[in-house]
């Protein structure tokens, strides 16, 4: 069978073709996707305050609506063995029992230039496929998942209570990305303290105010709101603009990290016989191949 | 490069530290481990293996129901068209019924006391039985198992 064959079984509505495409895009080749505008949500935050569990009740809330949901639950690879443990999809039960849900786990693998130069064409065809509703989870730790979240249009910063000064402890920047703020384990009891220093902290700044929504992923409390709150966004250019200049650095980095002479340069720099300026004089010449 | 294995644990049988120890070694040894938590039925594993484009499926089994899960979940695999991908299982599965899972398609069983490095060793074996064409998967030509 070939791509296109499997391409439109896919968008008649195939799940094994769906999901063998998926694998297609991860392994590095491209097929064609249209791009028709697809719904995106980025959902990120620490580890352990209970993304994929959130996630799990918001889906339950979108299919009541009538939406179909795809979530492209993101881990990352251990660069000592390039396996990975892959545990998101447990937390979300519902995605094993409904036609109307499709979970796909990724690994963040070694790629050159990181998981990013496959995103947009797995939305794309997700999108294409008639999902609805796009999530793409990550684990916010660091530049790269940044990166990752950066591919949905609307990005939920999820993080719980007892975790100190969150303003603090979010320096990576997460914060100017995010439209809402989840505060999930609202059955604790300092989930409110933890949203209400939040709160305060969020209100000296003098942009727009970020929305902090006290959850329960456990007990499902505050989700309908929290979704109806998501449906709403609409994000400010100073948002959008933060996300087109994470995506195009990432999209420069994976064009840098894919040109033929990428490792030849590197030798030439450590061997001392060119200086970092020629370096990237020497590599930003365009290739003949389909770098991107 | 590794494979994507899912490591399932099929029915009422809230016992995975196994299935935590082989997805944690799998995960050592190069492979993408997707583990989806207890009490699962043979429709929900078989819906994991399929959206995530698994190559292997790893049933972890400690509640004496593995002679009626595992042939469901093989005879779903098959009837959904995943003939190839590979199934093993580990857990408390005594050698009088080991034959009958072999029939289903079967391709290993491990018991207590294996070492990770076996199971290893037996995904390494079967990857390259399957680059060589040889027969592995759940719905293909039975006959050969791991022992």
């Amino acid at each position: 069978m070939n791509v296109e064959e499997i391409i439109s079984n896919a968008i008649g509505g195939n799940r094994r073709s769906l999901s063998k495409l998926l694998t297609i895009i991860e392994s590095g080749k491209s097929i064609p996707t249209n791009n028709l505008g697809a719904w995106t949500l980025g959902v990120t935050g620490p580890p352990g305050v209970g993304k994929s569990t959130l996630i799990g009740k918001m889906i339950v809330e979108w299919i009541s609506r009538g939406e179909k949901v795809a979530v492209l639950a993101v881990d990352p690879s251990s660069p000592k063995s390039g396996g990975a443990l892959l545990g998101d999809r447990m937390r979300m039960a519902i995605s094993d029992a409904n036609d109307l849900v499709f979970v796909r786990s990724l690994a963040t693998r070694n790629h050159p230039g990181g998981l990013t130069s496959f995103l947009a064409p797995m939305i794309s065809l997700l999108s294409q496929c008639g999902w609805t509703r796009i999530i793409i989870e990550t684990v916010g730790s660091g530049q790269s998942e940044i990166r990752i979240v950066a591919f949905a249009d609307r990005v939920l910063l999820v993080e719980g209570p007892g975790r100190g000064d969150i303003i603090q402890a979010e320096k990576a920047g997460i914060i100017e990305l995010a439209d809402i703020i989840a505060i999930n384990k609202s059955d604790l009891p300092s989930a409110q303290l933890a949203a209400d220093l939040l709160r305060n902290s969020l209100s000296l700044a003098t942009e727009t105010a970020i929305e902090v929504f006290l959850v329960s992923a456990h007990l499902g409390d505050g989700v309908t709101e929290l979704v109806e709150s998501i449906e709403q966004i609409e994000t400010d250019s100073n948002r959008d603009a933060i996300r087109f200049r994470e995506r195009l650095l990432s999209a420069w980095d994976s064009r840098l990290i894919s040109h033929p002479q990428f490792n030849e340069v590197i030798l030439a720099l450590s061997a001392g016989t060119i200086t970092l300026d020629e370096a990237l004089e020497q590599i930003s010449q365009p290739t003949n191949k389909d770098g991107l | 490069m590794g494979m994507r294995i899912v490591i399932a644990k099929p029915g009422l049988d809230g016992h995975d530290r196994g299935a935590k120890v082989i997805a944690r070694a799998l995960r050592d040894a190069g492979h993408e481990v997707i583990y989806t938590g207890l009490r699962r039925n043979p429709a929900e594993i078989v819906r994991t293996v399929l959206d995530e484009d698994a190559t292997g499926l790893g049933l972890s089994t400690l509640s004496g129901a593995h002679d009626v899960l595992i042939p469901k979940i093989c005879k779903l695999l098959r009837s959904e068209g995943m003939n190839d991908v590979i199934v093993f299982a580990g857990g408390i599965i005594p050698d009088y019924d080991r034959d009958e899972l072999f029939s289903q398609g079967l391709r290993a069983i491990f018991g207590p006391g294996t070492q990770t490095k076996e199971i290893i060793n037996f995904l390494q074996d079967v990857s390259s039985r399957k680059e060589n064409g040889e027969p592995v998967g759940v719905g293909e030509k039975l006959g050969w198992h791991w022992q």
